[in-house]
C-alpha cells in the first residue's frame, strides 16, 4: 500500500497528489512515468512524474481527471493509500546544455514538463516556458515555472490571462526568430502534433512525451506502440520521449481513443452511483 | 496374500489391458461460455485404476524425460497404495509446484513419451496422477511444509516470481538463505498469473504456490520493476550476495505487415494479460476494458496461440485461428488443439496473413491471408511454408491477436553492467550452472533461452538454487563427478553426431 500524503485540487478536474513511494523516489529522473492501482479491482494508470523528492521519498503526480479511474483518484485525499505505485518507467530525458530550450507545456502537461526544464535549467540551458491553458483558472504551476525560467510566456484559448492565442503562436516566432536550439513539447496530443508542425518548417528539433495507452509498462504487451519514423516503437521502454517530427500523431491520437466506449460505460456507472461501493456492485 | 496370485482365476487383469483412463472434462459448449477449468480431475477410483496401470520398470525411461527428474514411479506406487500424502511427498522432492506442472507440462513430450506403456499401448497418465496427488494434498488444508535449514547468513535476490523465480527462491529458503524476490507487475507469478488463463489454470492454485513459497521464509516484493525500481548492481550493492535472473521472455513480436497498429490489433501478451491478470472478462466489476471483437483472427500455432484464441472465445467471439505450416507442425500441445477445436474455433492451416486492412477511424475490418505450401525444411528441421501466388483471400474480422512469440526484455540488461547477452538480447548463461559473465549473479529461464515451458524454467530455477548454494559456501559451481558427466555426455553427443 502507498500512501497519499497531500492532495490538492487546482480545479474541478485537474488535481494533484503526493504519494509516499522512496523507492520509486529514489531511482526516479525527469522524464519518467509511474503505473499506479487504486484497489485491487483497478486498472493500471500510467501518469508522467511531476515532482520527486529523493529525501523525503515522495513522488507528485498531477492528473486530469477523464474516466472512472481518474475521478475516482481525485476523491482520495491525505492519508488514504492506493494499491500500487509502480516505476520509475520509461527512459529519462537527456539533459546536457543545449543552449535555449522552449519548453512549451499544454494543459496538464505543464506539470511533467517541469521537472525536465528544472534539470534543463541546472545544466546551464536557457529555458523559456510556455504555459498555454484553455483559460486562466486552469493554468498550472505558472510560479514554480518561472522560478526555473529564464523567460515565461503564458497564453490562454479565451484570453482571460496572457496572450490571447495557442501556444504554437509564441513558439513559431521564438523559432523565427533564431537561436532555439531544442523544443519540448508535452500536452494533449492534439497540442504536440501542432508544435511540431510548426517547429518542423523551422528546422528545431522537437521532443514530446507520449501518453499512450499502457498495460504492464514494462514492454512485456505492447499496448502502447506508436509509429516513428515508419517504425513501431514501444513508449513504454523506447520513450516516453521521441523526436516529435517523427510520430504519427493521427495515429496516437486514434489508438488513445480505442476504449472510448468501455471508458463511457464504467464512467456512467460510477458517475450514477458516486462511488457507493454497495451501488457499484 | 501373496500366496493368492497363484490361483489363476483371481488374477488380476494385465496391465497392459487397462485402457488409459480418461479425464472428466467440463462439456465443450458449456466450457467455451466460462472460465472454469476444462480438466476436472480423477477421483479416487480413478487415480487408483491410472496407478495400477504403472509397470513400475526397474530401470524407469520416464524419469530421464522430467526437466526435474520426478521418481515417477514410486510417486505413481505410492497413489497405487492409495498414499496420496507419500505420493506428494516424493513429487515434492523434486517439484515445488506439482499442482502447476500436472496441469500445465507437455507431458506427452517428455515422461510420457517415453513410457514403456506407451510403445504398444498408451502411456500412463503420469501428468494427470501429479495433478491428482497435488489437489489431494489442497484438499488437506495448508500443505506440509518441509524443514527449513538454520539460516546461513547470507542474503539472495531473486528477480521474477514466474516458475524459475519461485522454484530457486523456494530450494534457497529451504537451504537456510534469506531470499527476496522482486516482481515487476502487482501480483506474483509471472506467466503463471498473465499468460495461461484461469480455465487451464486456476489463478487460486497460482496464488496457494506463492503462498507456499512465502511460508518457507521468502519475502516478495511486487511493484520492483529491476532495472528501472533498482538496477541488479544495486542489488549487489546493497546486500544481496547473489541474484537470479528470471525476469521472463519480454516484448511481443509483430509481423511488420501493413496496419497492425490499427485499434483492434493485440499482441496475445497484452489480450492475456488484460483478460488475466487484469480480470477484464469481468469488465466493468473490473476496471480494466478488453475489447471482444464479434469475429477474432488469432495468429500462430503455440500455446499461447490457444490461450489466446479459447479466451476470444470464452468473451463471445467467433475465432479463425490462422497458422502458417500444417497440424502437423503445430507447436500446441495435442490436447490444447484437440480442446480448441472442440469448443468450435475454426482452424485455417497453411494460411498466413498479409496485411490488415482498417476503416476510416483506424479500426480493423479485415485480415488479408495468402495459402502456403511446404517446401525444403528449414533451420528447425520443419519444411519452410512458402506462400501460394495469387492465392490472396480476406477474412472480416474486427480483432486480431498476434501470437507468433516475443523476444528479449531490453529493461533489466541494458541497465546492468558487464552482463553478456547473445545476439538477439538473451543473457549468455553457462547451460549447466547458469553462471552469467558476471560474477554472483545467474539467470534461467526465458530470459536465456527464449520463450520455453514453466517445467523448463522450474528446471532452471532448481540448479540455479543449486549453482547459488555452492557459490555462496565458495565451493567450485559443478563436482568432480558432474564434470565428468558432461563430458561424457558431450563426447558421446560428438561420437553420434559423426
Amino acid at each position: 500500500m502507498y500512501k497519499i500524503l497531500d492532495k490538492v485540487d487546482y480545479s474541478d478536474d485537474v488535481y494533484m497528489q503526493v504519494i509516499e513511494a522512496p523507492a520509486v523516489a529514489r531511482a526516479a529522473r525527469a522524464g519518467q512515468f509511474v503505473i499506479l492501482r487504486i484497489h485491487e479491482e483497478g486498472e493500471r494508470i500510467p501518469l508522467t512524474i511531476a515532482d520527486f523528492d529523493r529525501e523525503k521519498g515522495t513522488v507528485t503526480i498531477v492528473v486530469q481527471a477523464v474516466g472512472k479511474s481518474t475521478r475516482h483518484l481525485q476523491t482520495l485525499s491525505g492519508g488514504e493509500t492506493l494499491a500500487n505505485f509502480i516505476g520509475p518507467l520509461g527512459l529519462p530525458s537527456e539533459i546536457e546544455n543545449f543552449g535555449t530550450v522552449i519548453m512549451a507545456g499544454g494543459g496538464v502537461g505543464v506539470a511533467p514538463i517541469y521537472p525536465i526544464a528544472r534539470e534543463l535549467k541546472d545544466a546551464g540551458n536557457k529555458v523559456i516556458s510556455i504555459l498555454a491553458a484553455r483559460t486562466k483558472h486552469l493554468l498550472l504551476w505558472e510560479d514554480k515555472m518561472r522560478d526555473i525560467s529564464d523567460e515565461v510566456i503564458v497564453t490562454t484559448d479565451d484570453g482571460s490571462y496572457g496572450r490571447k492565442c495557442l501556444v504554437t503562436e509564441p513558439l513559431k516566432e521564438l523559432c523565427e526568430a533564431g537561436g532555439v536550439d531544442l523544443v519540448y513539447a508535452i500536452g494533449p496530443g492534439i497540442m504536440m502534433k501542432f508544435c511540431c508542425k510548426t517547429t518542423e518548417p523551422l528546422g528545431v528539433r522537437t521532443l514530446v512525451s507520449l501518453n499512450s495507452i499502457m498495460v504492464d509498462g514494462t514492454g512485456m504487451c505492447g499496448a502502447c506502440r506508436v509509429s516513428v519514423g515508419g517504425e513501431t516503437k514501444f513508449v513504454c521502454v523506447e520513450g516516453p520521449e521521441f523526436d516529435g517530427h517523427q510520430v504519427d500523431f493521427d495515429e496516437l491520437m486514434s489508438r488513445q481513443r480505442q476504449y472510448l466506449e468501455q471508458e463511457k460505460i464504467a464512467n456512467d456507472l460510477y458517475l450514477e452511483c458516486r462511488g457507493d461501493a454497495q451501488c457499484l456492485a | 496374500m501373496p500366496g493368492v496370485n497363484k490361483d489363476k482365476g483371481a488374477k488380476k487383469p494385465k496391465k497392459t489391458s487397462i485402457p488409459r483412463t480418461p479425464i472428466p472434462e467440463q462439456d465443450a459448449k458449456k466450457r467455451a461460455g466460462n472460465f472454469d477449468e476444462v480438466a476436472l480431475g480423477y477421483n479416487r477410483d480413478q487415480a487408483l485404476i491410472e496407478a495400477s496401470r504403472c509397470l513400475q520398470c526397474k530401470k524407469p525411461k520416464c524419469v530421464a524425460g522430467c526437466p526435474v527428474n520426478i521418481d515417477i514411479p514410486q510417486f505413481i506406487k505410492a497413489l497405487e497404495e492409495d498414499d496420496p500424502a507419500a505420493a506428494i511427498a516424493i513429487l515434492k522432492q523434486k517439484t515445488s509446484f506439482p499442482a502447476v506442472c500436472g496441469r500445465v507440462c507437455p507431458q506427452e513430450d517428455q515422461c510420457e513419451k517415453l513410457c514403456i506403456l506407451g510403445r504398444k499401448h498408451e502411456p500412463v497418465a503420469i501428468g494427470r496422477l501429479e495433478r491428482y496427488a497435488a489437489d489431494w494434498e489442497a484438499a488437506q488444508g495448508e500443505a506440509a511444509k518441509p524443514g527449513i535449514a538454520a539460516g546461513k547468513g547470507k542474503k539472495v535476490g531473486v528477480v521474477g516470481s514466474g516458475p524459475a523465480g519461485l522454484t530457486c527462491a523456494g530450494e534457497l529458503a529451504k537451504q537456510g538463505y534469506d531470499v527476496t524476490i522482486y516482481e515487476a507487475l502487482h501480483k506474483p507469478g509471472g506467466v503463471l498469473v498473465y499468460g495461461i488463463p484461469e480455465f487451464r489454470l486456476p489463478k487460486q492454485i497460482v496464488q496457494r504456490e506463492c503462498d507456499y513459497v512465502e511460508s518457507l521464509g521468502v519475502e516478495i516484493r511486487l511493484d520492483h520493476v529491476i532495472g528501472r525500481t533498482m538496477t541488479v548492481d544495486e542489488m549487489l550493492e546493497n546486500g544481496h550476495d547473489a541474484v537470479f535472473i528470471a525476469n521472463g521472455a519480454g516484448l511481443p513480436m509483430f509481423m511488420n505487415i501493413p496496419g497492425e497498429n490499427f485499434n483492434g490489433v493485440y499482441s496475445a501478451n497484452e489480450f492475456l494479460t488484460r483478460a488475466n491478470l487484469m480480470k477484464s472478462y469481468r469488465f466493468p466489476d473490473y476496471d480494466t476494458p478488453i475489447k471482444i471483437g464479434k469475429r477474432v483472427a488469432v495468429i500462430g500455432g503455440g500455446n499461447v496461440a490457444m490461450d489466446a484464441a479459447r479466451t476470444a472465445l470464452r468473451l463471445g467471439a467467433q475465432v479463425h485461428l490462422v497458422y502458417r505450416r500444417s497440424m502437423d507442425e503445430l507447436p500446441a500441445r495435442r490436447e490444447e488443439v484437440h480442446h480448441a477445436q472442440e469448443e468450435g474455433i475454426e482452424f485455417h492451416l497453411l494460411t498466413n496473413p498479409v496485411r490488415i486492412i482498417g476503416d476510416q477511424e483506424g479500426w480493423v475490418e479485415e485480415i488479408e491471408v495468402i495459402k502456403m505450401e511446404l517446401g525444403e525444411p528449414d533451420l528447425s528441421g520443419r519444411r519452410r511454408p512458402v506462400p501460394v501466388e495469387g492465392s490472396e483471400t480476406r477474412i472480416p474480422v474486427d480483432v486480431v491477436i498476434m501470437a507468433i512469440g516475443t523476444r528479449a526484455n531490453p529493461l533489466l540488461t541494458q541497465s546492468t553492467k558487464n552482463l553478456e547477452l547473445n545476439k538477439w538480447g538473451n543473457i549468455v548463461a553457462d547451460e549447466h550452472t547458469l553462471a552469467t559473465s558476471k560474477e554472483g549473479v545467474f539467470a534461467g529461464g526465458d530470459i536465456v533461452t527464449g520463450a520455453a515451458t514453466v517445467i523448463l524454467a522450474m528446471g532452471a530455477g532448481k540448479i540455479a538454487a543449486r549453482s547459488i548454494d555452492r557459490y555462496l559456501r565458495g565451493q567450485p559451481l559443478l563436482t568432480p563427478e558432474e564434470e565428468e558427466e558432461i563430458r561424457a555426455a558431450s563426447d558421446k553427443a560428438a561420437a553420434a553426431s559423426k
